[in-house]
């Protein structure tokens, strides 16, 4: 697909403003933004949340089953109580299976919930990717509109399915075991918050150089991508060059320098998150010296302080868990905020939608009116253009590359809209009409027509769904392709291969001139839809286009002037400006722009 | 037969592991010793705990007082263990974790490795979107079990020390702790055993969502001039809804098990505070062994999970390497032979008995030509007539089914690999720019001065424009090209193929978005090049500048000869090329002058 206009001759590099915003919002920020969009996450999320606090109170039986043995059942008058032991384990088993149940109950509905909302979010990602305009789609790498919804979202559904779920398990088993533990003695509860705050904050801190380091390592993944990407796409050129070592050399720096930036990211890793065993420690360490004192003055029994130890491992592993959470939740709020970078950014070139209007079939009657156009960051490649196309004519639009055909091409099909000015379209200006109806109406067949990975007729029915095979074939034979088909190995079934590869440039603007012909527009826009096909191929369509798009409008771009001659007008473009308009017969014998080209074009067929 | 399969995969994924084992044996190493460390400290931190408590802690509730010392002991035995835990997390989380980068990096360049090596044959046969995440997705899953890997040795470890352990505190504890640790172990195999297939069938489809995104979103040009976005998202939307599904059916398994794998270590602890007060009733162990055993159990409850980690990467990891191995395993390589071409000036090229075909039918049916030295030949013919198929095959880019090409009188099946490059330059029909600078994009690594590039710009006529752009030569073109247009994109390629100066320069309709007269300036400039030039080409002005015309027809030659003789003997020929002038002198009939 030709991304770039085929006519900015001198484009400025980048095209600053016209890609898709990256959202610099904070992680919370973006976090809201990504659930709110999705409401699909919170649908039952009340059930989920008690499920999930059931699964939390299940965490704190066992210190509970501990303390109630050591003091209540080995302490007795009279050596251990084993009947009241028993019971107590009885029935804190019964509360762990319900535990286990109450957390299978929320996995359930946590994964079916977030999974809906998931593809949701996917598929609203891959329309507004289609809604963007042409412009705002070729600013972005093709890999990178790709990873936004398929990577982008799998890393927030790992963190919603796992992550997220572990921050609610976590802050509520640290609510519930510090509130055991301050039934079971404040002081020593004060003791291991002493100890757990500062932490806290210094995993905060950590967590900042982490994210900074990860944040470095997912930029190198699309530098490697893209290297990668150079030996598949580019195999005919690196190989007619011998250019191999220099793209092994060029993939080999990128898998380097991503590999390295993954290896810092990860020695931080490692250097934080044992922090949390140490402080584990010193908190045991200080609960055995606080608590024996305590004991000793009768403030404490033995099985509180035993319980307190097992309450402090129950403290740690939400530490320990949240290191490692925080990192998908990095992950996942930069896969939310490219995600949402697609959903944020407004098609500058929108669908009206049901505010639009619906235009009744028929012959168009096009209208440009003062109409600019320059694109991003560039200058100004139509100047104050102003023309009205009859209905039912037949106009070719000629003009040197850069003078502003294609320009007018793209303006006219609403690829883009215009800096200044209007489009009309029987009158009504081309923003107001609603898109199912303008695309149904008007179809451009580009130069590079891009047929995807099927059938030859599949390719051709895009143009209209439920056209049958019998339809395509006579497409064809009326296009004056007959031949041609007959002469592919399996006719109309011939599969084309990805992009079409499979058949030549010039096949392959065949099948798209056949597709836009099948979709039955009433005005049909060429873009030098036959520059790759050969002349008796090319004559013979634009025969079989004359009779065809009798009673409709067509315009066709070209350079060759072959297509001049057999329109009923010509429009000559330069530098922005139409300079010349009228049948070819009055043009080529005024000197001017059109008789300049006219007879180079001349000088090369009569060589 | 799905357990079959299943244990096949298992031991499959312990055979990708020992790859990586093989091929980092330091690293391995080093994360297993630290592995090692954590879990024999692990189990210590448990033993110390029971010791304090059993020691110092009961002791002291007993009798109401305590040593200074011998508390400022215990603490410190438990932040001396802790420590070297840590040292041991530290360790471990380092090690594997390069490990793992380092795997990925090793076969990331090893299948890239091979697609630069690879026929163009093979990577017709293969679509794009597979071969990207060959090289990207399924190398990450091959090595994703790395990372926890060690962990899961240590843990293994760490269950061996604690069942000795156990045993050595009390025999009747150790039979509930020989109950649970084998439950779990179990658990965690029949866990994989129903994940494996379900989390195949969900990464198959992870990799169809992306080729369909993939080619919708390379085609959106097409997509919205057809107005067909509804349809291409309902299409993606049945993909993402059967991902969906998928990953919905991972959930239910996965969510299953992990609370009863959680669950089964509590139990374990409950079981041991029941059958441990009978036991200490008995006088068969102390109330220090109960704490210490219990806590152990609290403590292998954790870790033990990351067995179920390893296991779970482990169906991906099977997937993603058979996929990796496809790729290097592929074979089919263009072999190179060691004759060089040391010829100076114009090669001679000699076409023999050339026939060609892809899967489905020939397209080329014993070709033969000769270009003598220096001489230009125009290769006329039909849309799809198999022009490009033989350029391609000029070049080497494909291997005929039969007959041969000869540069010099060498066969280019026997010349050295880079000796066709450093000979001949081909301009393909699409041209494809990488991601670099002007220069870059035209020397392809090729070391030469700026004027040569200079020079080579100003022959494709894109001299003009390249000076034009902000940083000249050192203008970034984008991804394939993306901020050049049609027209520049073809003369950079141009240029690309002149500033090697070949002495056999092939021009497959290398100008076809180039304006007439800045592609009329372009000939005449390569007039003067010391090049045998082949040129595929409907203009009869480019026509006439070749000396000789070749006009293939479905595949066959179907005249040879000059342009003016061809025009008289072969009536396809002179249908094809004088098609315009046909066309006009027909409608100048019909429109009264």
């Amino acid at each position: 697909m030709t991304v770039a206009d085929p006519e900015a001759d001198v484009t400025a590099d980048p095209k600053p403003g016209s890609g898709i915003s990256s959202g610099g919002a904070s992680g919370l920020a973006t976090l809201r933004t990504g659930l709110r969009l999705t409401p699909e996450f919170h649908q039952g999320i009340g059930v989920t949340l008690l499920l999930a606090f059931l699964a939390t109170i299940g965490r704190i039986v066992v210190p509970v089953a501990v303390q109630q043995t050591l003091d209540r059942g080995l302490n007795s008058v009279g050596g251990p109580d084993i009947g009241y032991i028993r019971t107590a384990v009885l029935i804190c088993a019964a509360a762990v299976i319900m535990t286990a149940i109450a957390a299978y109950r929320m996995n359930v509905r946590l994964y079916r919930t977030s999974e809906s909302g998931l593809a949701a979010l996917r598929v609203r990602a891959f329309r507004h990717v289609h809604d963007l305009s042409m412009l705002t789609q070729s600013a972005e790498r093709r890999g990178g509109l790709v990873s936004r919804v398929t990577s982008d979202v799998d890393q927030i559904s790992q963190f919603m399915q796992y992550g997220g779920l572990m921050i609610l398990i976590a802050g509520g088993q640290l609510v519930v075991a510090s509130v055991l533990m301050l039934i079971y003695s404040w002081p020593l509860a004060l003791l291991v918050w002493a100890v757990f705050v500062p932490l806290a904050l210094a995993l905060r801190f950590f967590q900042r150089w982490l994210s900074q380091a990860y944040g470095a390592a997912r930029e190198r993944v699309g530098d490697m991508l893209s290297a990668v990407g150079e030996s598949v796409v580019g195999a005919s050129v690196i190989r007619a060059y011998g250019a191999e070592e220099r793209t092994a050399r060029r993939i080999d720096e990128s898998v380097d320098t991503y590999r390295d930036a993954q290896t810092r990211a990860q020695r931080l890793v490692a250097m934080t998150f044992p922090s949390t065993e140490l402080a584990a420690a010193i908190a045991t360490a200080g609960v055995v010296i606080a608590g024996t004192a305590l004991g000793i003055g009768g403030h404490l029994t033995a099985g509180r302080l035993v319980a307190f130890l097992f309450l402090v491992t129950l403290f740690v592993s939400p530490l320990q868990v949240a290191t490692e959470v925080l990192n998908d939740a990095q992950n996942a709020i930069a896969g939310w905020r490219r995600v949402l970078g697609v959903l944020g950014t407004e098609p500058d070139v929108a669908d009206p939608g049901d505010e639009g209007r619906e235009l009744p079939r028929g012959a168009i009657e096009v209208r440009f009116e003062n109409v600019s156009f320059a694109y991003p960051g560039g200058p100004t490649v139509l100047h104050d253009v102003s023309a009205r196309i009859a209905p039912r004519s037949r106009v070719a639009v000629v003009g040197e590359t850069g003078s502003g055909k294609t320009t007018f091409a793209k303006l006219l099909t609403r690829l883009m809209d215009p800096a200044s000015g209007q489009v009309l379209i029987d009158g009504v200006s081309l923003t107001d009409i609603r898109f199912s109806s303008l695309r149904e109406r008007i179809v451009m067949v580009p130069q590079d027509g891009y047929l995807f990975d099927a059938t030859l007729a599949d390719n051709v029915r895009y143009g209209r769904p439920g056209a049958t095979d019998e339809d395509i074939v006579l497409a064809l034979t009326e296009l004056g392709l007959a031949d041609w088909l007959e002469g592919l190995p399996e006719g109309p079934l011939t599969q084309v291969g990805q992009r079409g590869e499979s058949l030549s440039a010039g096949e392959r603007q065949l099948v798209a001139l056949a597709r836009a012909y099948l979709a039955d527009p009433d005005l049909l826009v060429l873009d030098e839809a036959t520059s790759a096909v050969d002349p008796a191929t090319e004559v013979r369509l634009q025969r079989a286009l004359e009779g065809i798009t009798r009673g409709r409008t067509a315009i066709s771009i070209a350079h060759r002037l072959s297509t001049a001659e057999a329109a009923d007008e010509v429009i000559v473009f330069d530098r922005g400006h139409i300079v010349q308009r009228g049948p070819h017969t009055d043009l080529v014998d005024q000197p001017g722009r059109y008789a300049e080209l006219y007879a180079s074009w001349a000088a090369q067929l009569r060589a | 037969m799905a357990q079959k399969v299943t244990s096949d995969i298992l031991r499959n994924g312990m055979r990708v592991l020992g790859v990586a084992v093989r091929a980092e044996p330091r690293l391995f190493t080093l994360s297993v010793v630290a592995s090692a460390l954590y879990a024999a400290m692990t189990v210590a931190s448990a033993w110390v705990l029971g010791r304090v408590t059993q020691d110092v802690v009961l002791p002291a509730f007993d009798h109401g007082h305590t040593t200074t010392g011998s508390l400022v002991v215990g603490a410190l035995v438990i932040v001396g263990v802790a420590a070297l835990k840590a040292l041991g997390v530290a360790g471990r989380r380092l090690y594997a974790g390069m490990m793992q980068y380092n795997m990925q990096a090793t076969y990331r360049r090893a299948v890239t490795r091979q697609y630069l090596r690879l026929p163009l044959a093979w990577h017709h046969r293969h679509p794009t979107g597979q071969l990207l995440s060959n090289a990207n997705a399924d190398v990450e899953a091959a090595w994703a079990p790395i990372a926890p890997l060690p962990m899961a040795t240590g843990v293994v470890l760490m269950l061996l020390i604690a069942a000795v352990e156990i045993l050595f505190t009390d025999v009747m504890v150790a039979i509930v702790g020989f109950l649970v640790f084998p439950a779990i172990a179990g658990l965690n195999v029949i866990y994989q055993r129903r994940l494996a297939p379900i989390a195949a069938r969900a990464q198959q489809l992870r990799a169809e969502v992306s080729e369909v995104a993939h080619e919708s979103f390379d085609g959106a040009l097409v997509v919205k001039t057809l107005g067909r976005e509804a349809a291409e998202t309902e299409r993606f939307a049945e993909v993402a809804g059967e991902l969906r599904d998928a990953n919905v059916a991972v959930g239910r398994v996965r969510g299953l098990f992990d609370p009863v794998l959680e669950a089964l270590p509590n139990l374990g602890v409950l079981a041991v505070l029941l059958v441990g007060s009978i036991r200490l009733r008995a006088g068969a162990m102390s109330a220090g062994d109960l704490v210490h055993v219990a806590y152990l159990f609290t403590l292998l409850a954790f870790p033990i999970r990351a067995l179920g980690w390893v296991l779970a990467e482990v169906p991906r990891s099977v997937v993603g390497w058979d996929r990796v191995r496809g790729v290097l395993d592929a074979t089919g390589e263009l072999p190179y032979g060691d004759e060089s071409l040391s010829g100076e000036g114009p090669a001679r090229l000699e076409v023999r008995g050339v026939r060609f075909g892809y899967t489905d039918g020939d397209v080329l049916h014993d070709v033969a030509f000769t270009a003598a030295p220096g001489h230009t030949m125009a290769l006329v013919g039909p849309t799809g007539s198999g022009k490009s198929s033989l350029t391609n095959i000029l070049v080497r880019l494909v291997d005929p089914a039969s007959g041969v090409v000869l540069l010099d009188g060498v066969d280019v099946r026997d010349v050295e690999h880079g000796g066709l490059a450093r000979t001949t330059a081909v301009v393909p029909q699409q041209t494809y720019l990488f991601d670099d600078t002007v220069r870059g994009n035209v020397t392809l690594g090729l070391d030469v001065p700026d004027e040569d590039v200079w020079e080579a710009l100003r022959l494709a006529q894109a001299d003009g424009f390249v000076s034009a752009l902000d940083e000249g030569l050192g203008t970034r073109v984008g991804e394939r090209g993306a901020t050049l247009s049609g027209g520049q994109r073809q003369r950079l390629a141009l240029a690309r193929a002149l500033v090697r100066r070949p002495r056999l320069l092939i021009l497959d309709d290398a100008t076809s978005s180039v304006d007439p007269q800045v592609e009329a300036r372009i000939l005449s400039g390569l007039r003067d090049s010391e090049a045998t030039v082949v040129v595929v080409a409907y203009r009869k002005a480019t026509i006439e500048l070749a000396d000789e015309v070749i006009y293939l027809e479905r595949g066959r030659v179907a005249g040879q000869g000059p342009h003016a003789e061809l025009l008289g003997s072969s009536k396809g020929y002179r249908e094809l090329v004088t098609a315009y002038e046909r066309d006009e002198d027909d409608q100048s009939e019909g429109v009264p002058a």
